[in-house]
């Protein structure tokens, strides 16, 4: 029988935006959600959450947006302790979290609005943000007018157009078709190139953490902690189809699948 | 409605109707019913005089206060105890009460505080306007998914910017089935309050004419008050459709 592979391990991180220490999540007193999370996430560079339904990846995402408060420990992002959301940060959600009632435009420019940035800079920026995830000519359509695919790229533009250092994905191409989830996944890595930004990214896929991220944080069952970090080692300059036949990339899906296999019973 | 495989229109029943009640009329069965020919002569006459009009002002005037009233106090009211569990605890017993008490019962208290005047009329409309409003807010406000309210959050929306460009839009369907249903209370509202004051608008109007028996008067002024109810609520009930596009897609 083959062992399994040997996974890339972690090379220790030099530059992080966002370090995690000792955190813990308990809901309502009894639910130990996270347990003893402490984790980097390098700059410019896209990591991932990955584990089982219920192992506290959402959690750990909104504790880092200062959406949710931690029971104990701390973040850090760019070195402040974090004790709300911040402008350095900005998030994408699984559900699009859209306002139906406003176009795109409006959608899209809402943080720089919130910002007191003025209506025609904040449209112009909103517009190349729009641009910049293939939407444009639907600046002024509704929400209710476009596809699910559609919709997820006014949630990123809208993430994007705030210029956060920081993007976080909360398992953002879920609710999105099977083609679709392709061609993200695949502009996600080009958006990870061109970008100077961190993504943390939140998938219970396998393949697809392992197709566009830099580095895996594993997450194990009730109460999340970490199980593994993983670096797969995969050249993603050229071909961006060339990934899903790459030896690598196949190899790491074996390994994370392996080692997922022993918290389901 | 279809009539032997043909499409009949909605009106064509009211037309029914009205050849019906004009056939009574004309055969002189009672007194209480003229027939609507001579109520439509009576209706052009009537209208256009200073009575009428002052009656119709006075009404307008109490109606409009009282629903002002109802939706500025009645809106936040019910998007404050949607949010607040403590105010929710503290309100929503009386509401739900006098949401189904029989208010009409209640007109005469006002009538004792407040005396025989506009003042008893506009709190009447307030009082009938006002419950159906604050339920339907705090309803609506309820139904908001709470990712909108996490993503206003995260991009840094204040509680003041949270509550206008998030709260009051989403919750703005149901405000607006609150806001009709309110309104057509209020209708009932202004002419009980009348009715009961009597010596205002159209209760006085009512009064007269049923002192003296002028009946094709006093069916005049209801096909008024009843055709202007119908358009008002008609008229909400569009406003309303043209935001339902948004409320079905709420997740
Ligand atoms: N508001 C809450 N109150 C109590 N328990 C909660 C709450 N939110 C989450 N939990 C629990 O905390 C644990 C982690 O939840 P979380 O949503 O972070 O998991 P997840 O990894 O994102 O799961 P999924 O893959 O299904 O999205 C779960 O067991 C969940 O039941
Ligand atoms: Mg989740």
């Amino acid at each position: 029988m083959n062992a399994p592979i040997a996974l890339t391990a972690a090379r220790p991180v030099t530059d992080s935006v966002v370090e995690v220490r000792n955190l813990d999540k308990i809901y309502a007193g009894t639910v130990q959600a996270l347990k003893d999370i402490t984790v980097d996430f390098p700059r410019g560079q896209l990591t991932s959450l990955l584990g089982p339904s219920g192992c506290g990846k959402t959690t750990l995402l909104k504790i880092i947006a200062g959406l949710l408060p931690a029971s104990a420990g701390e973040v850090r992002v760019n070195g402040k302790v974090v004790s709300g959301p911040g402008p350095e940060r900005a998030f994408v959600f699984q559900d699009f979290a859209l306002m139906p009632w406003a176009s795109v435009i409006k959608n899209v420019t809402f943080g720089l609005e919130m910002r007191g940035m003025a209506k025609a800079e904040r449209e112009e920026i909103a517009r190349r943000s729009i641009a910049r995830v293939g939407l444009a000519g639907f600046e002024n359509r509704y929400p209710h007018e476009l596809s699910g695919g559609m919709r997820q790229r006014v949630g990123l533009a809208r993430a994007l157009c705030v210029d956060a250092d920081v993007v976080m994905m909360d398992e953002p191409f879920s609710a999105v078709d099977e083609q679709n989830r392709r061609k993200f996944q695949e502009e996600l890595l080009t958006l990870v190139a061109q970008e100077k930004k961190t993504f943390i990214f939140v998938t219970h896929s396998i393949e697809e953490a392992v197709y566009v991220s830099d580095r895996i944080v594993l997450l194990s069952p009730r109460p999340g902690r970490i199980a593994e970090i993983i670096e797969p080692d995969i050249n993603r300059d050229g071909d961006t189809e060339a990934i899903r036949r790459h030896p690598v990339y196949l190899d790491t899906v074996d390994a994370i699948w392996y080692s997922l296999k022993t918290y389901l019973d | 409605m279809i009539v032997f495989g043909r499409r009949i229109p909605m009106v064509a029943s009211l037309l029914l109707w009205a050849i019906l009640w004009e056939i009574i009329g004309q055969l002189q069965v009672t007194i209480l019913l003229p027939p609507l020919s001579s109520v439509v002569m009576r209706l052009f006459e009537i209208v256009p005089t200073a009575s009428f009009m002052s009656a119709l002002g006075v009404t307008a005037y109490a109606f409009i206060v009282g629903n002002v009233i109802a939706i500025a106090v009645g809106v936040p009211l019910g998007i404050l105890m949607g949010r607040s569990v403590i105010a929710d605890r503290l309100f929503l017993p009386w509401v739900n009460l006098f949401l189904s008490a029989p208010l009409t019962a209640l007109v005469p208290v006002i009538m004792v505080i407040f005396g025989l005047g506009q003042t008893t009329i506009i709190l009447t409309v307030v009082l009938f306007a006002i419950w159906i409003i604050v339920l339907d807010a705090r309803a609506g406000v309820r139904s908001i998914s709470p990712s909108l309210v996490e993503m206003a959050h995260s991009f840094g929306a204040n509680r003041l910017q949270a509550f206008t460009r998030i709260y009051l839009w989403a919750a703005l369907p149901e405000i607006l089935a609150g806001i009709r249903l309110g309104v057509i209370r209020a209708v009932k509202g202004v002419i009980i309050g009348q009715l009961l004051v009597s010596i205002v608008g159209f209760g006085a109007l009512f009064k007269l004419y049923g002192s003296r028996f002028l009946m094709e008067h006093f069916w005049t002024a209801l096909l008024v008050l009843f055709a202007l109810a119908f358009i008002l609520a008609e008229s909400l009930a569009w406003l309303e459709r043209r935001v339902d596009f948004y409320a079905a897609s709420r997740g």
